[in-house]
């Protein structure tokens, strides 16, 4: 029996946690332009892990909702009957809230972007298990005529099971004495983690792009197959610039450093042939996801020209510890991992009920205002990273309060651009829940 | 062309397995600093209050607060000023509650951090294919 409304539930848990995520941002931004803004209600070190456990919670739940769904519709899926789906959605869901309480009532004990207490590990890795279990169950006998989207996400669980695990190998005092080795070891598991969603996100964008094509054969191309191999390559081995100036063996950054980001390249080159083969017809058809997947082709590409610039290490000297790495860790999250997601989400929503037009016009508003506003803010967080070098570099002896008090009306501008961010999405976000409910709502969707 | 792709993904495990092997056994690596008991104490501490959230070490975490890499050996910050600053709960810096005990583990954890290496490293050296050679610590910092 095919599980036709739990994928929708993972999208509506995914899209409420982005709004609490650009919502815990916007608080955390209310703190650099007034420091006693919540502070002992909800300080930045609440408000930081929020803001990231919601992020990567939108990410995960938005993808693997998509991923449940169109694993569906493929001719070889094997009918999968077990309640494994429904387990994995509340053990997620269950988990994430009980570590946004923790984080509430500040229950810290992990490192950066994983800072919920030790336990947790257990029900997430139990989680990424059990839809691992789903996956190949459902996949496995057809592997030898997979596209390549479908070794992009059996290669991504595999590697969040495997990258998860190794986040919290440091907890082992083999690890733990050596500050160093433990640092090295953070960054890389931390590198190839963020490497193992992205599997998950472009082999949906790419799933996505061949179903609005209908160009199948560019998922079983040589060419999807060499970016797929190039991906898989810089998620194992280039997580280096991350560390740059941290003092282990110089052949561990070095080697990271030759690796480099070529990945982007290609997926660039692919969107670019899909755009130039899109047919007018499907364009008008899935016009909401045709235009998030386009404004991704332009984060991409922003994102290939600053990831080549600070992954050169004499530039990266610079940039490394300012808000030039919030703009590429943004840029990436927000602007390529976001709107390929609400690619998917559009897509998805608009194979199964077209949005009515007035809504279309809605959600072309809510995208512009989104898109107004983060271009602003990603211009804003590369001008930040800028004056935090100079200050770090070039400044004789310039306190940092001095330094923060100087850069007031720029918190201020990010603040307000953050804010226009909140609005656009959470038009976004709103209308696209209420069309999900509206699907679950008309026949068929309402018997689980 | 789908067992040259097998071949492929089996050889990139078979070369991440060893690699990994490397990055975790190889402990020349990385310096020859280790935690000592009280030091780890304090990194405990820093992580059960986020202090990464707004401070960075080797710039890594947020950016709200300073950079602390080499705070315990910078001119001007004596360790009672900085276990004064633990506590102080100044500007958008919480007010915790740190015991005595509780500020010195803090304060070895970064003094050990400090004896690792230098971060900004302003006597780094710039390589014409775009490399940095970071200036090594040798001589521990102490007060």
């Amino acid at each position: 029996m095919k599980n036709k409304t739990y994928p929708f539930y993972y999208i509506i848990v995914g899209l409420l946690s982005l709004g609490l995520c650009i919502l815990a941002g916007i608080f955390a931004g209310f703190q650099y332009i007034i420091p006693d803004f919540i502070k002992e209600i909800l300080p930045f070190t609440a408000l930081r892990p929020l803001h990231t456990l919601f992020a990567l919670s939108w990410i995960f739940m938005a993808s693997i909702g998509g991923i449940f769904w169109y694993m569906q519709k493929y001719e070889h899926y094997r009918e999968n009957s077990s309640p494994i789906m429904k387990w994995q959605f509340w053990i997620f869901t269950l988990t994430g809230a009980a570590i946004a309480f923790c984080y509430v009532f500040r229950k810290f004990e992990g490192k950066e972007y994983l800072e919920f207490p030790h336990f947790f590990y257990i029900p997430i890795l139990t989680g990424w298990i059990l839809f691992g279990i789903y996956y190949f169950r459902s996949m496995s006998a057809s592997f030898t005529k997979w596209p390549v989207y479908y070794w992009m996400w059996g290669t991504g669980i595999l590697l969040m099971i495997f990258h998860f695990t190794e986040a919290h190998l440091w907890i082992l005092p083999y690890f733990r004495e050596d500050y160093v080795q433990n640092l090295t070891m953070q960054w890389k598991a931390g590198g190839a983690y963020v490497g193992a969603w992205n599997m998950l996100v472009y082999g949906t964008s790419m799933y996505v792009m061949e179903k609005t094509s209908g160009n199948v054969r560019s998922s079983y191309s040589f060419i999807a197959f060499s970016l797929f191999f190039l991906g898989l390559v810089n998620v194992m081995f280039n997580w280096g610039h991350h560390l740059y100036p941290v003092p282990n063996a110089e052949w561990i950054r070095y080697f990271a450093y030759l690796v480099s980001m070529t990945e982007w390249i290609i997926l660039l080159r692919i969107i670019y042939l899909w755009k130039k083969s899109l047919p007018k017809e499907k364009k008008k058809k899935y016009s909401i996801s045709y235009k998030m997947m386009m404004l991704s082709d332009l984060w991409i590409f922003l994102n290939i020209f600053l990831a080549l610039l600070i992954s050169i290490p004499a530039i990266n000297f610079f940039t490394h510890g300012t808000h030039i790495t919030v703009a590429h860790s943004m840029g990436t999250i927000i602007g390529i991992n976001t709107t390929i997601l609400l690619s998917s989400v559009a897509y998805l929503l608009e194979g199964v009920q077209a949005f009515p037009e007035k809504a279309e016009k809605q959600l072309r508003r809510g995208i512009r205002v989104f898109h107004i506003s983060f271009v602003g803010f990603w211009v804003v967080l590369i001008f930040m990273g800028i004056e935090r070098s100079r200050w770090i570099y070039f400044s004789e002896n310039r306190l940092f309060g001095t330094f923060q008090d100087s850069m007031r009306f720029v918190y201020i501008l990010f603040t307000l651009l953050g804010i226009g961010i909140f609005a656009g999405l959470s038009f976004l976000i709103f209308k696209l829940i209420r069309h999900i409910i509206l699907i679950l709502k008309s026949d068929g969707y309402s018997e689980e | 062309m789908r067992k040259l792709y097998s071949f492929v993904f089996m050889g990139l495990m078979l070369v991440y397995a060893i690699f990994n092997t490397i990055i975790y056994t190889a402990k020349s690596e990385y310096g020859n600093v280790k935690l000592s008991h009280e030091a780890v104490r304090g990194e405990t501490l820093w992580l059960k209050n986020n202090c990464n959230a707004c401070h960075q070490l080797y710039g890594l975490g947020g950016y709200l607060g300073s950079d602390l890499t080499n705070v315990y050996s910078a001119s001007g910050k004596s360790e009672e000023v900085l276990k004064t600053f633990m506590i102080s709960g100044v500007k958008s810096m919480p007010k915790f509650n740190f015991s005595p005990g509780e500020q010195d583990a803090i304060l070895q954890f970064l003094k050990e951090v400090d004896q690792t290496g230098y971060y900004p490293d302003r006597n780094a050296r710039f390589r014409y294919d775009g490399w940095v050679e970071f200036s090594q610590k040798i001589i521990n910092n102490e007060k």
